[in-house]
């Protein structure tokens, strides 16, 4: 049961106005808003993006950045975080070039690059639970490390002539039409990642484990199995981020998805996922994914300056951090009156 | 929860797909203002910004080209791409790029010519599958036989001369370095004597060791030619260190940036290098006469480029701005605030 839902639940007393109100200054809405504004505000400076063909075109660039905010989106609702995931990915593409090299077939390639993924967040997972490091600490060491591996067998070469039919993944469209065939793995993706959140006790748990680690670990939870799984999980996505970047680009280079760590990480915030865990949704994340994806490529279509654009995420990630919470405040005095801070998720 | 995942999406499949509208790019009319992008490998680096200002200095010229200075915060392949899509959707003329990946532009390339949009190249290249001209910084054969002819000035056409490279394996010196003795079988040179090539391997503190090995191994030594920059400037920093000044000539591929002292302290007379500024303006000539059909893209072609002359198209389409760039007292403070 999602926190909205189980604030209405809990609030029989509340008025049809009071509820329709809820509905309307949630963050979803607030984002929902928010794409809408984008687009106007684009097809105002440029008559050329909001034609069908740019706006799914345009999620060529950031659909592998989108695919990893799923993932990250789970860890941080349970309260931790990955740093490494650009990292994770510079060395699954490594890894993945190199099978290419050695004369290895696609779907081989492919199982290299999700392995090396998997075994990457399996670490980042050993060492955070084993030694009870903070994982933002753990991450930020081990995305050097695998950054730095990548270096160190690549240098300042590119492993490039990967086979033509690779491109199919990350450049091809579905069939006949012009749909992007990234846009609907991440389509996919995100209804899975949904439905397991806010659909199963899975997900109740992970709201738990991030609303209180300690209750939950003593009301017969595996809290660190959950963990662990969620760094694998993560790790074996960054993988497959690898697969669908190597496939759009076909080539690897060590500094390949350089500083997206910090980018998918504000996808998840911006979505309104609480950075301090317990706290998120679905739709939300997805909603940030659109709007920033956008912006920025409306940005791009009037030729802003990348570092431009660069300090406009910036300024989105702060806003991102603080708006909710206030919002969240404002919002619950709206509907509520003084009862400032009345409801988390339902707890199992 | 679900259901309104679904009207999310159903809400925004309307909103996206409401507006359909026609975007194919058609031929360009005469009255109609070229718009031409340059692409480089990442912003905020000052080489580039001299191409860009020498393409705005072309543009000038031309009068009817308007610049799209655009590049990646970071110099990762990634970074162009998302650029050079969002340079498709826009519907420019042409994009000339300076590329960080040889390989993985190449499909972005492709669509944008798919789009109608000239792709050339200038500095950095790509495959030729995704680009129509490249304009190389130099040509080998001039970068290795000037280096020579510059040394051989400094000399007097006599004596032992060596030569400082990078690292054995690195591909453009070694190509250069051929040049060069192939330059010094010719009559003119009969009393210089190339007496040995050493590797810095492009670390200063090597390339330092290296040219001190030098002095050492050939008293007589007249002069040292080092075609890589960091080479260079170490030697230039041995040279001063060892109180050679005068004694032992040096020319070499230098940075102004890191030159400048060295040439006005005389310890160089001169070193050269490719001038950006050339780069940027050549390569918005060549795309704006592709664009209007004053040149074709062909092996031999003849495209002229304004104030630089004119330059021909060799069998990859390949060509070059000129000569490299000679930096010596007169001219080389003006540039080491540049690159």
């Amino acid at each position: 049961m999602s926190g909205e839902q189980a604030r209405l639940a809990k609030q029989p007393r509340a008025s049809l106005g009071q509820r329709a109100l809820g509905l309307l200054v949630r963050w979803e809405m607030v984002l929902f808003l928010l794409l809408i504004g984008v687009f106007v505000l684009n097809s105002n400076l440029s008559p050329v993006f909001l034609t069908q063909r740019n706006l799914l075109n345009a999620t060529f660039s950031f659909m592998e950045r989108a695919i990893m905010a799923l993932p990250m989106m789970l860890i941080i609702i349970s309260g931790e975080i990955d740093i490494s995931v650009a990292g994770i990915i510079a060395l699954s593409a490594t890894a993945m070039g190199l099978a290419s090299e050695a004369g290895a077939s696609i779907p081989v390639m492919i199982l290299v690059a999700l392995a090396t993924g998997l075994a990457a967040g399996l670490l980042n997972a050993f060492i955070v639970l084993r030694f009870r490091v903070p994982s933002i600490a753990v991450t930020i060491g081990s995305m050097s490390l695998f950054r730095g591996v990548s270096w160190a067998i690549l240098g300042n070469q590119a492993i490039s002539g990967y086979p033509r039919e690779l491109a199919q993944l990350g450049q091809g469209t579905v069939g006949n039409t012009m749909i992007p065939m990234p846009l609907v793995m991440f389509a996919c993706l995100a209804l899975v990642f949904g439905i397991v959140l806010h659909r199963t006790g899975i997900g109740r748990t992970i709201f738990a484990i991030g609303n209180n680690a300690t209750a939950t670990q003593f009301s017969g939870i595996p809290v660190d199995r959950y963990k662990a799984v969620l760094f694998a999980l993560n790790g074996l996505v960054a993988g497959f981020a690898a697969v669908l970047l190597t496939s759009r680009i076909l080539s690897t280079r060590p500094n390949i998805a350089m500083a997206w760590e910090l980018e998918v990480v504000t996808l998840v915030v911006l979505g309104g996922v609480a950075i301090t865990g317990g706290k998120g949704s679905i739709i939300g994340v997805v909603l940030s994914i659109f709007v920033t994806g956008y912006l920025r490529f409306g940005l791009s279509l009037i030729n802003v300056p990348s570092q431009v654009i660069g300090i406009i995420t910036g300024l989105l990630l702060v806003g991102a951090i603080i708006l909710p919470g206030v919002f969240e405040h404002y919002s619950n005095k709206l509907i509520l009156g003084k009862q400032l801070k009345p409801l988390e998720p339902q707890r199992e | 929860m679900i259901k309104r995942l679904i009207t999310v999406v159903i809400v925004f499949v309307l909103v996206a797909g409401g507006a359909f509208a026609a975007g194919a790019p058609e031929a360009v009319p005469e009255d109609e203002d070229l718009r031409i992008a340059l692409l480089v490998k990442s912003l905020g680096n000052a080489f580039f910004e001299a191409a860009r200002d020498g393409a705005m200095e072309a543009a000038e010229e031309l009068g009817d080209v308007e610049i799209i200075y655009q590049g990646p915060d970071e110099p990762t392949a990634e970074g162009q791409i998302e650029i050079i899509d969002s340079l498709i959707a826009q519907g420019v003329h042409a994009i000339a790029i300076s590329s960080n990946d040889p390989d993985a532009l190449v499909p972005a390339t492709q669509r944008a010519q798919a789009a109608g949009i000239e792709v050339v190249t200038f500095d950095s290249d790509i495959h030729p599958d995704g680009r129509s001209v490249f304009l190389a910084p130099s040509d080998d054969e001039l970068i290795g036989r000037s280096q020579v002819q510059a040394m051989a000035e400094m000399i007097d056409y006599q004596g032992q001369i060596a030569i400082l490279s990078a690292s054995a394996t690195a591909t453009n010196q070694n190509i250069w370095i051929e040049y060069m003795q192939q330059e010094l079988e010719e009559p003119e040179y009969s009393d210089m004597e190339l007496v040995d090539i050493v590797y810095g391997d492009d670390l200063s503190d090597q390339s330092y060791r290296e040219a001190m090995g030098l002095f050492s191994s050939y008293p007589d030594l007249a002069g040292i030619i080092s075609p890589t920059t960091v080479g260079v400037a170490a030697t230039a920093r041995a040279i001063e260190d060892e109180g050679l000044v005068g004694q032992v000539q040096l020319t070499g591929l230098g940075l102004p940036s890191e030159m400048s002292q060295y040439v006005q302290d005389g310890v160089s007379q001169q070193v050269a290098l490719w001038n950006p500024i050339e780069l940027g303006y050549g390569i918005t000539y060549i795309a704006y006469h592709l664009v209007r059909g004053n040149a074709e893209a062909a092996p031999g072609a003849v495209i002229p480029l304004g104030e630089l002359g004119e330059v021909e198209l060799d069998e990859e389409l390949v060509t070059f701005v000129g000569e490299p760039f000679v930096f010596d007292a007169s001219n080389i403070a003006d540039f080491e605030d540049i690159y």
